[in-house]
């Protein structure tokens, strides 16, 4: 059975608002609906900032004089809640994936328009819902792992709302992946073969089959916690009965896959933007192709790396530390992918390639500390100190997030049709680029001396590399400024951009800026080389 | 499902009105159910590892009997099979005999839940007296939210076959196939459920 396209079912323009005002109706335009997930994941991004900002001024002096203990305990849930559950994934899967997925597989809109704009909608509500908890009781306190007894323990209207909220934010993400999975697979343009699609469409099937495999675990894993909170059963409650380590399992199975669901995307992200910038084809495309599958297994197979101080028992320390040290092979492979087709290739110096160099520095040292705390005695030591707070921001900051600029500053003339100011975004790099490593390099050190993450106070002696920690956290904030100032500006009067500034060769690029509705006027190009640079020069010779 | 098999021609045609695609809403409920599998997975080894680990201190009481979930199961399975029947009867166009088998697929589903509350008033313990009173209520009141769910849909589309006005014919088979999906997932489910439940 075939489904006609009826265009008044779909994107009929005269049935959808138009100018900025669709960007607040239910539009079923993929491309709405990825600038949605963009602005809004942004906004919580400034919210969650401001958190953080919080905290580091709470820690550039050892006592608790900025805010109360309990005010700490919530800002740092929040912050950590507010930026996975509402800004990373959101934006790094939602925001590019539903932008740029239907332009790769040569489709006019995601499989499932509806449910894509479903999953979105479910967003602004669950996220407003969880800064909201903060004046209603106090929200949550249990860090963004909400680890039983504490979050039983803890007031108890916050934990709920949290609860709430991330099952939303996690049922949104399924219909995502969902999504990106049936689009992927089922939409292709005829003609077109997996093996010839750009690398950030691997990277999101990848990561969808993460999505879909491991969230469900925790929308149980959260359903059976509320019922230890409001009912009083006793599952993860010792003394009931119940069974701590049972919710640290099941918490990890979704939350470590969740690391790749946060990273996955911003490698093929950055796997588009580097050839493009570079002049050359991507290396490696089917090694490239592999470890991303390698990634999506060993990643279901590794969580218990996170509670080898739970009582585990060596087997399962052995086995995990193996499965662990695996995965470096594959993340390996792809590093050394992208400093080859750097190697020799005409780098354009722009905000987009910067971005993506730094993104390269910070993981390949994210990727060490992490491989480091694989190991089991070494874990044992730094097991919930700054040094795991620096990994993790490391990873996620300096990988993503530089990534998630990258990729604004390389889309952004599709998206709105005009340039971006490259002084003001190179001053957004360097700051953001100073500010990052100021910030969290020094947690390192902290870490490996011993301090406690997750405490608002702490020993004195600390107290001067903290605040050389909290000089970088200022100059993180300060990076926003640029940035901002540089998007309302060009948005404005900026240069135009043309169809195709950077000459690039993925089909995105092949419609005008900003696109029609419906992707192309006509059929959908058909590109069997996403990344042939260079080509013509060498068939001239 | 062969409605997936049989879509390969695609047609290619300029003018957007006419364009067609392949018919993947059945791809996106499979995918959807594995995800809900997980679901019940994560339930699974945490009730297996409760069992592994933890043992039921002294005095709690957790006894369960079996001829209430032996009976429901039996009328699970005909559920799925009378549901098959529905199918093969609409397919044939014979809409009254497809309503027929929808509505004592869905009386079926009906009995079971019935037979489920009644377990439940008649069990010697509660839902916060031990960690595996706790676990059997939460899966079994998680599957059995599954067959309400599934009962009221086998409602809705055993209403749209009808015939005068009906949406269901055997030309859209689509929300009658989604739905036996459905069932006989929660169907499976529960065969699992039993057997990890009341016979380990």
């Amino acid at each position: 059975m075939t489904i006609s396209i009826d265009p008044q079912e779909t994107n009929n323009e005269s049935l959808q608002p138009k100018g900025w005002l669709r960007y607040f109706s239910f539009s079923l335009d993929h491309k709405v609906i990825g600038i949605q997930y963009l602005v809004c994941g942004f906004l919580f991004y400034l919210i969650g900032g401001t958190l953080a900002s919080a905290i580091r001024i709470e820690l550039a002096s050892p006592m608790s004089d900025f805010m109360p203990r309990d005010v700490y305990n919530q800002v740092l849930t929040l912050h950590g809640t507010i930026m996975i559950f509402l800004w990373i994934v959101p934006v790094v899967n939602g925001a590019f994936g539903n932008y740029l997925i239907p332009f790769y597989v040569g489709a006019r809109d995601m499989a499932f328009p509806r449910l894509n704009a479903v999953a979105f909608w479910l967003i602004p509500p669950s996220g407003l819902m969880l800064v909201a908890s903060y004046f209603v009781e106090g929200a949550a306190q249990a860090g963004w792992t909400a680890y039983p007894p504490l979050s039983i323990t803890t007031p108890q209207s916050g934990q709920i709302i949290w609860i709430l909220s991330v099952l939303l934010l996690g049922g949104s993400s399924i219909f995502g992946g969902i999504n990106f999975i049936a689009t992927i697979i089922k939409l292709r343009r005829p003609g077109l073969k997996l093996m010839q699609l750009p690398m950030y469409c691997w990277a999101m099937l990848g990561t969808s089959l993460l999505v879909v495999l491991s969230t469900p675990v925790l929308a149980g894993t959260l359903i059976l916690l509320s019922f230890d909170i409001i009912a009083n059963t006793g599952f993860f409650n010792p003394v009931l009965g119940g069974n701590v380590v049972v919710y640290q399992h099941l918490f990890w199975f979704y939350s470590h896959p969740a690391v790749y669901i946060m990273v996955l995307p911003a490698f093929g992200l950055v796997s588009e933007i580097l050839p493009v910038h570079a002049r050359k084809p991507l290396f490696g495309y089917t090694t490239m192709v592999f470890s991303i599958m390698g990634i999506v297994v060993l990643g279901l197979v590794v969580w218990a790396h996170h509670m080898f101080t739970s009582g585990t028992p060596p087997w399962m320390r052995l086995f995990f530390t193996i499965a662990t040290a695996f995965i470096a092979v594959p993340t390996g492979i792809k590093f050394f992918n992208w400093v080859a087709t750097l190697w020799g290739g005409k780098i354009s110096i722009n905000s987009a390639m910067l971005f993506s160099c730094g993104f390269i520095i910070n993981f390949v040292f994210g990727g060490i500390t992490g491989v480091a705390l694989a190991q089991v005695p070494f874990d044992i030591h730094v097991h919930d100190t700054y040094f795991v707070v620096a990994h993790f921001h490391y990873i996620v900051y300096g990988g993503t997030v530089f990534i998630i600029f990258s990729s604004i500053y390389h889309w952004f003339p599709k998206v709105t049709g005009k340039m971006l100011n490259e002084k003001l975004g190179i001053l957004h790099f360097i700051i953001t680029f100073i500010g990052f490593n100021l910030c969290f390099a020094p947690q390192h050190w902290l870490g490996l001396n011993g301090m406690p993450r997750r405490v608002a106070e702490y020993d004195p002696q600390f107290q001067f590399v903290n605040q050389i920690s909290s000089l970088g956290a200022l100059l993180m904030a300060i990076s926003t400024i640029p940035f901002l100032i540089n998007v309302f500006l060009s948005v404005r009067n900026g240069k135009n951009a043309g169809d195709n500034p950077w000459n690039a060769l993925t089909p995105e690029w092949l419609t005008s800026s900003p696109p029609p509705v419906e992707n192309w006027e006509g059929e959908a190009p058909l590109v069997e080389e996403p990344y042939g640079y260079g080509k013509e020069i060498s068939e001239k010779k | 499902m062969t409605t997936l098999d049989s879509s390969k021609e695609i047609q290619k045609n300029n003018s957007e009105v006419n364009e067609t695609h392949e018919d993947f809403r059945m791809f996106g409920l499979i995918t959807f159910l594995i995800a809900d599998g997980m679901t019940f997975a994560g339930f699974f080894a945490a009730y297996l590892t409760y069992k592994a680990v933890n043992p039921l201190p002294d005095g709690a009481i957790y006894e369960l009997e079996l001829p209430i979930p032996t009976l429901n199961t039996i009328l699970l399975l005909v559920s799925s099979a009378t549901f098959h029947k529905a199918g093969k009867a609409l397919l044939k166009d014979k809409n009254s005999d497809s309503q027929k088998w929808l509505f004592f697929t869905a009386f079926l589903g009906i009995i079971f839940l019935i037979c489920q509350l009644f377990e439940y008033f008649h069990l010697p313990f509660g839902l916060t007296d031990n960690l595996f009173a706790s676990t059997f209520y939460a899966l079994t009141g998680f599957h059995g939210l599954h067959v309400t769910l599934g009962t009221l849909m086998i409602l809705i589309i055993a209403w749209q076959s009808r015939i005068n006005g009906g949406r269901l014919t055997s030309h859209n088979m689509f929300p009658l196939e989604a739905v036996e999906l459905y069932w006989h997932f929660v169907d499976g489910i529960w065969v699992v459920l039993f057997i990890i439940l009341y016979l380990l």
